[in-house]
């Protein structure tokens, strides 16, 4: 921190105390800090484990019923001789989809670049409240290292899959997974989610009260709009997990019976009467689908930042943009039946459901139509972000157009819980979402890490094999699924009609692993870089955005001096005069700092 | 398939190895190394994009030709013609707005690939174009929403039309149950309370019931073709759901309620299994299977052509391996089946 900085800084509001180490890297509560423990903790650990998960069923899949020494080492008791059990592999199943879901992709992605990106790019000195941010945080951790321990109480974790619908959920008799490692499972998600409300109010009071001067909802950079919004839907649905995970605790250790009614299990009748596990669907999904919101909304932000730069033109359609964040968001609200379509829900309420979720491509095409067209007569800088960049559209449309066939109740009935639905959100909202993520990390390293740069030819390897790896991996599995192959299969042996699609099975374990192997190398580019990365220049990718005008090393309070005011929106990129020349001569970008220039036209975007 | 596979490695590693090699090749030249693309950057990944559109056509097509086989055979069930042409249409429109807008994407990105001095047209929205790509997406989805809905409504509702052959499915960990009305084609009252395995009750008939004397419980599931059938659906313990792709029937089992779908089979097991594509699909897999055997593995005994009932929510332990099987077969053939199995009340008599 600069002495200049209590001087100039009138806006800033007084940190004088000294920084301990203890305060400084563990206990911190500067966003650009907290920023860093949610990348290494939500996105390096949790997506370590998470990817390692997948990879062991998918081995699983491939090739039944073989012993593996892998399993033997990594499962214990749960692969006698190496073969996989049957509880553990829906063990797996369900801890992968909740550490990627909620872990990687909505902590990781959303906490990370919030952090990082909400103070920067509107010019304030850190987030509304520096304590809540570290507690929502730490808060965050301690969920991730409870959903961790699950993983080894005596009976097994969690597995009754990642929507843990009761009955299964909540019988320990139904499945051994359904007990403490259910209880541990509930808790940490608890915890998870007060850490996510305490981060995403923080998120939206920062965006709404301390953008710098001349920084209006309008010039800001999709980027912030796609947080805001996306903090918005949580606060909106993540209440509701909440009262589905309280309510089914109470069903597990009380006796009520919310979600449970007339029961016979293992040779008895159970008390419970009078609950519907449908009540259970309705709540888990009133979160669950905003929840594939709050995991895309954030990477599409990225994305369109990213892609903005590296193009050198403006975001086509920047209010549409806008506006399709806002229709998503909205949309995202009302279209949770569509995962109940066959739950035995009123079928008329299948219908509106069908309704609004087709309404929902809408601005979803919107949005992929304006990156292509930003992409349309640009000078298209092939950086790894970009390069990402492009692939979250190609996925994005990919995985979202099969969305039309999911989201027709009528088409549902016969793909509904196949892997045709694996293969549909894997590429919409996972392998998208992480596109995003890797597309952020590529591009605001040097923010993270003191203007040090990842090494772009490992990220060309990366992006690269990743890119083929994933269409490897989920462009067969549709087929899977309309073959009529349930997902949850711990094999699919029992079924002679699925036989010839153990070679499928195995084309896209292979993809799984070569994929993955790709991801180390994106973890050695990331921590070499840390600590051996070249510094680049201040702002190295030549961006608008006010967080390059921030100095490299990390002070507290971001700027040095007086915080910059900003003038224009943030995509003046290749903008020129009449006669065709550059507003700033030489350079094809204007920074938001910059007045408007004499016979400059601003255009209202 | 397994040279296919090798040939898909071998590739993947030569890219890898080619581009292992450009940054080796790079790394040496430029000693100053930013981390910023290059023009040369640019280029390569530029013709990478170009390069990996191909791939895009290539696996879709190569699915396409590859696992077009392994798809479901032609619908067996009345609702099951529609269910499949609006699929496929859906798809069409799937495919082509896939194969337009992928072209686009990174054909842009190839041919707008970054060089030095080259100037991006500021280029920041046009209400036109906006307008059009939202109208058209707006006017297409309309058609699918309606035609959907439509087919929907109709799938979904069930009724006493007909004269419906009712039966119920029972789902509990890990098998089904089928119970039909028997003469009276009424099933009789029932509740998980009234459970009494040593009675052989096992589906919890309430015995005071006049219509659960003549239920007739079987563990493998019969249908006249041709016929409605009404489906009644239960679970004892945990969700299930009811699976039958071949007649594009799905519906979940909840305990404390009963679930409905309703459909009618329009072709027998037999006339199934003369259906070419089914033809050839038992003789790819008893080839494979002949291969196991050969191997000495288990579960290879030569397979024939049966429809299937699936557990397809999740439900535990042996959820993988939760399946009755359906047989569609004549009327005659139904009433003689039919007639053979014991009533409920014989059961418990038998019992006793």
């Amino acid at each position: 921190m600069s002495a200049t900085g209590h001087e100039h800084g009138h806006e800033d509001h007084g940190h004088h105390h000294k920084e301990t180490f203890i305060t400084k890297y563990i206990f911190s509560q500067d966003h650009k800090m907290i920023a860093k423990q949610y990348l290494i903790t939500g996105v390096l650990i949790m997506g370590f484990i998470g990817i390692a998960m997948s990879l062991l069923f998918r081995m699983q899949l491939a090739w039944p019923g073989e012993s593996f020494s892998v399993f033997e080492g990594l499962l214990g008791k749960w692969a006698p001789d190496g073969v996989m059990d049957a509880d553990i592999y829906l063990g797996l199943v369900t801890m992968h989809g909740t550490i990627m879901v909620f872990f990687v992709l909505t902590a990781g992605l959303s906490g990370t670049f919030s952090n990082l990106l909400i103070p920067l790019q509107i010019g304030a000195r850190d987030m509304a409240s520096g304590f809540l941010n570290m507690l929502s945080f730490w808060m965050f951790f301690l969920s991730a290292v409870i959903m961790v321990i699950s993983l080894f109480v005596e009976a097994g974790p969690a597995a009754a899959g990642w929507t843990i619908y009761p009955p299964l959920s909540a019988l320990p008799m139904a499945q051994a997974g359904s007990g403490a490692g259910m209880t541990l499972w509930l808790v940490s998600m608890a915890i998870f989610i007060a850490s996510s409300l305490l981060g995403s109010l923080n998120y939206i009071v920062t965006v709404l009260n301390l953008r710098t001067k001349g920084m209006s909802m309008t010039r800001l950079p999709l980027t912030i709009w796609a947080f805001f919004v996306t903090a918005v839907i949580g606060v909106i649905s993540f209440p509701v997990l909440l009262s589905a995970a309280l309510l089914l605790i109470m069903d597990r250790s009380f006796g009520t019976s919310f979600f449970l009614s007339d029961i016979f299990i293992q040779g008895e009748v159970l008390h419970y009467q009078g609950g519907s596990p449908v009540l259970f669907e309705h709540l888990f999904w009133f979160l669950g689908h905003p929840e594939v919101y709050i995991v895309i909304l954030p990477a599409m932000g990225l994305v369109s930042e990213v892609m903005a730069v590296n193009a050198r033109k403006p975001i086509f359609g920047y209010r549409a943009m806008i506006a399709s964040i806002l229709a998503i968001a909205f949309l995202s609200t009302i279209v949770w039946g569509h995962h109940m379509f066959i739950s035995g829900m009123n079928p008329f309420l299948g219908s509106v459901f069908t309704f609004t979720t087709l309404l929902i491509a809408i601005p979803s095409a919107v949005k992929a139509f304006n990156w292509i067209t930003t992409l349309w007569k640009g000078n298209l800088q092939l950086n790894p972000g970009m390069l990402f960049s492009i692939g979250m559209v190609s996925t994005f449309i990919t995985g979202g157009l099969t969305g039309i066939i999911l989201g027709d109740s009528a088409l549902d009935i016969n793909v509904h819980d196949t892997y045709f639905v694996v293969a549909h959100f894997h590429l919409v909202m996972g392998i998208s979402a992480l596109y995003g993520l890797f597309a952020g990390v590529y591009h605001w390293f040097p923010k993270l890490f003191q203007g040090r740069m990842m090494n772009k030819n490992l990220g060309y390897v990366h992006f690269w094999i990743t890119a083929i790896g994933s269409y490897g991996i989920f462009f067969p599995m549709h087929f899977v699924g309309m073959a009529g192959v349930p997902r949850r299969y711990y094999e699919n042996t029992a079924f002679p009609m699925f036989d010839e699609l153990t070679n499928v099975q195995v084309l896209m374990t292979v993809f799984a692993i070569i994929t993955a192997g790709a991801q180390l190398v994106f973890a050695f580019n990331f921590v070499y870089s840390i600590y051996y990365g070249k510094r680049g220049s201040l702002n190295p990718w030549k961006a608008t955005t006010l967080e390059w005008t921030a100095p490299q090393e990390h002070i507290h309070g971001n700027w040095p001096g007086a915080i910059p005011h900003v003038h224009r929106w943030a995509y003046d990129y290749s903008k020129t005069y009449e006669n065709g020349e550059y507003i700033i001569a030489g350079q094809d970008f204007v920074p938001q700092t910059i007045p408007l220039q004499d016979n400059e036209e601003e255009l209202n975007h | 398939m397994t040279a296919l596979l090798t040939l898909t490695v071998l590739v993947l590693v030569a890219i890898a190895i080619w581009q292992m090699t450009k940054i080796f090749e790079l790394s040496q030249l430029k000693a100053e190394e930013t981390g910023v693309a290059t023009d040369k950057d640019n280029k390569y990944n530029g013709y990478l994009m170009f390069a990996f559109l191909i791939f895009i056509y290539g696996i879709t097509i190569f699915s396409f030709a590859k696992y077009s086989k392994v798809l479901l055979p032609e619908a067996s069930s009345a609702h099951g013609g529609g269910y499949d042409e609006l699929m496929w249409v859906s798809f069409a429109i799937i495919f082509v707005v896939q194969t337009i807008t992928q072209a686009l994407l990174h054909y842009f990105a190839y041919k707008y690939r970054g060089e030095k001095g080259k100037k991006a047209l500021f280029f920041a929205d046009n209400d036109r174009l906006e307008f059009i790509w939202t109208i058209i997406p707006v006017i297409v989805l309309a058609g699918l929403i309606l035609w959907g809905l439509y087919t929907w409504t109709n799938i979904m509702d069930v009724n006493d039309e007909d004269d419906p052959l009712i039966v119920e499915l029972y789902a509990q960990q890990f098998n089904w149950t089928a119970r039909y009305g028997g003469e009276d084609n009424v099933l009789g009252d029932a509740s998980v309370r009234l459970i009494d395995i040593d009675r052989a009750n096992v589906l919890g008939l309430d015995e005071s019931d006049p219509n659960s004397a003549d239920d007739i419980l079987v563990k493998e599931l019969h249908l006249p073709v041709g016929r409605k059938v009404n489906f009644m659906m239960r679970s004892q313990d945990v969700l299930h759901s009811a699976y039958m792709p071949h007649f594009r029937a799905q519906m979940n089992c909840v305990p404390g309620m009963i679930t409905q779908f309703s459909f009618t089979p329009t072709i027998t097991t037999e006339e199934m299994r003369r259906n070419p594509d089914v033809v050839d699909k038992v003789k790819r897999t008893n080839t494979l299977r002949a291969k196991w055997a050969a191997e000495g593995k288990p579960n290879s005994d030569p397979w024939e052509f049966d429809y299937v009932l699936l557990c397809n929510k999740i439900c535990g332990k042996s959820h993988y391996n939760m399946q009755m099987k359906i047989i569609v077969e004549t009327e005659e053939e139904y009433n003689k089946w039919i007639a053979e199995q014991a009533t409920f009340k014989e059961t418990l008599a038998s019992v006793e």
